[in-house]
């Protein structure tokens, strides 16, 4: 197991959610380091989507801790969650069909100073400079993407959930985005990535957790990956 | 004096009038509709008594305190707009995630209240509203005559309709409302303040329809059946142009009250029944409506 630091940036302990009358998650725990970029690995259904959706607090029924720099968020709303300091790029991208692409650009709110300028945003991802005016889900797949993360970088969140933000890419595109996380990390970024692609995740991770059936089943660095592999292989059944 | 098609221009110009005078409180109401139930997914049946009780705002206004149509189109709406917000936050809120049958139901519950209390108290027959002194009279174009008030009405709500879909299709407000309508989750967890902006949508809405009874005060009397009289109508025309288009309830609104006013002078008896002909025909070749988005 990892040494604790002091006080991570996020810890998750004891996260229990569920849907109506399905209990998903059980006793979730899970720590992030400012700076760090933590990968959740895990099945189809496993939870993972739903962790960072708790986390976000767009699950409504849920029950553990959930803090921020030692704030506890497991009692707020969304929308108060993302005003302490964390945004969210769904896994569906959540692009707005009747938003075109600079309102859906524009649309979360600067909460907190230190964002990304639009200007360095186009500089990340010049197609989407192109095309300002197309509506949001006239863009690829690819260029949906870069605008789900992008306009997320505008607003001064430091902690960034990202939720499969390679499934279905071109190997372009996922290297692009590769890139992307590496600068964000070097930014000072911190960042809840999960993957299905635990390739594409040794290329920008620090720390791994696999979850399985709404818990965390293994954590380890990524020096350890290789030693971990057989056993990855197992959890995730490829 | 003219003739088209054998009809004298004084007539047909004249109830092309009524026609864009009912058409402009056709498209005021449907409007509101539209931007309540494109936020709340709610079909607000309470809007013919909100629209009433702008009416009975501005003549209570002036009954009890003089003031007079002016203060009234402005103060009325506010005070019928922010019933609407309390309306909302006790009772409608708990009702977005249910199926639509309950919110019509409540709406509709509440309208038969209010047109009760004020029946009770004011009775069926309609209370006069004064036409403000500064827009008496009228024009004489030659082909027609144009009373100063009527063209006031048209314009203004023209104005107010299209500055709404402005601000709702063209502004940064306008795109938090769309996000909001599409994906309010998401939209919320980008940090905006989603049910304050339904309930602000809300009492926006009920505003608009306090603004037509205001207007409509001095036109048609100020009675407590005027909003279900209206309403009926008002919603063929929703039904038309599609439930949560924007701009389709305003062309609908206007369009349809013109060629309602059209058919009193060509064919006169089917004046009352042409908009229900045309939303059955709609109906049946579109159902989504004519602006409509199918699902
Ligand atoms: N809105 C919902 N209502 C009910 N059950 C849900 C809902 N969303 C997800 N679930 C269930 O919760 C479980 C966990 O789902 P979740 O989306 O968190 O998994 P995941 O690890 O993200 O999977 P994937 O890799 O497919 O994205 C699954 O069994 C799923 O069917
Ligand atoms: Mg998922």
């Amino acid at each position: 197991m990892l040494e604790r630091t002091a006080s991570p940036l996020l810890a998750i302990e004891n996260l229990q959610a569920w849907y109506g009358e399905s209990h998903i998650l059980h006793g979730m725990n899970l720590e992030v380091q400012a700076g760090e970029v933590v990968t959740l690995l895990g099945r189809n259904g496993a939870g993972k989507t739903t962790t960072l959706k708790s986390v976000m607090g767009i699950v409504p029924q849920r029950t553990g801790s959930v803090r921020l720099e030692g704030k506890e968020l497991i009692k707020l709303t969304s929308d108060k969650i993302a005003k302490a300091g964390i945004a969210f790029c769904p896994e569906e991208r959540g692009i707005f069909a009747s938003l075109d692409v600079k309102e859906n650009l524009f649309l979360p709110p600067e909460l907190k100073p230190g964002g990304l300028s639009a200007s360095r945003i186009f500089e990340l991802f010049p197609n989407i400079k192109e095309r300002l005016r197309s509506q949001g889900t006239k863009l690829s797949g690819g260029e949906q993407q870069m605008l789900a993360i992008g306009r997320i970088l505008r607003t001064g969140a430091r902690l960034l959930l990202l939720d499969e933000p390679t499934e279905g890419l071109a190997p372009v595109i996922i290297q692009q985005i590769g890139k992307t996380i590496q600068m964000l990390k070097s930014q000072g970024f911190t960042i809840l990535l999960v993957e299905q692609n635990f390739r594409f995740a040794s290329t920008v991770a620090d720390r791994y957790y696999i979850m399985e059936h709404g818990k965390v089943v293994e954590r380890f660095k990524n020096s350890e990956l290789d030693a971990k592999l057989e056993k990855l292989h197992e959890y995730l059944g490829v | 004096m003219f003739e088209i098609f054998g009809i004298p221009s004084q007539a047909l110009f004249g109830q092309l009038l009524i026609g864009l005078i009912n058409g402009s409180f056709y498209a005021l109401l449907s409007l509101g509709l539209a931007v309540i139930f494109g936020m709340l997914n709610i079909i607000n049946f309470t809007h013919g008594a909100q629209y009433m009780l702008g009416a009975f705002a501005a003549y209570l206004l002036l009954q009890l305190t003089g003031l007079g149509y002016w203060p009234a189109l402005v103060i009325a709406p506010i005070l019928v707009g922010l019933s609407g917000i309390v309306i909302e936050r006790t009772m409608l809120q708990w009702l977005y995630k249910l199926d639509h049958l309950y919110g019509l139901l409540l709406t509709f519950g509440i309208a038969l209240i209010l047109e009760g209390v004020f029946r009770n108290y004011y009775g069926s027959s309609g209370q006069p509203y004064q036409l403000p002194p500064s827009l008496s009279g009228g024009q004489n174009l030659g082909f027609m005559f144009l009373p100063n008030y009527r063209a006031w009405v048209v314009v203004t709500s023209l104005v107010v309709c299209f500055g709404t879909w402005f601000v709702i299709e063209k502004t940064r407000l306008g795109a938090n409302l769309r996000a909001a309508t599409e994906n309010p989750t998401l939209v919320r967890a980008f940090g905006i303040n989603v049910p304050r902006m339904i309930t602000l949508t809300y009492g926006f809405g009920v505003g608009l329809a306090a603004l037509a009874g205001v207007m409509a005060a001095p036109i048609y009397n100020v009675s407590p059946q005027m909003g279900s009289d209206i309403i009926i109508v008002v919603f063929a025309v929703v039904v038309i142009g599609g439930m949560g288009s924007i701009l389709g309830a305003i062309l609908t609104g206007f369009g349809l009250g013109v060629i309602e006013g059209l058919t009193k002078v060509f064919f006169p008896e089917a004046s009352n029944t042409v908009i229900f002909v045309i939303m059955a025909v709609v109906l049946l070749i579109r159902p989504a409506g004519l602006f409509g988005r199918t699902a």
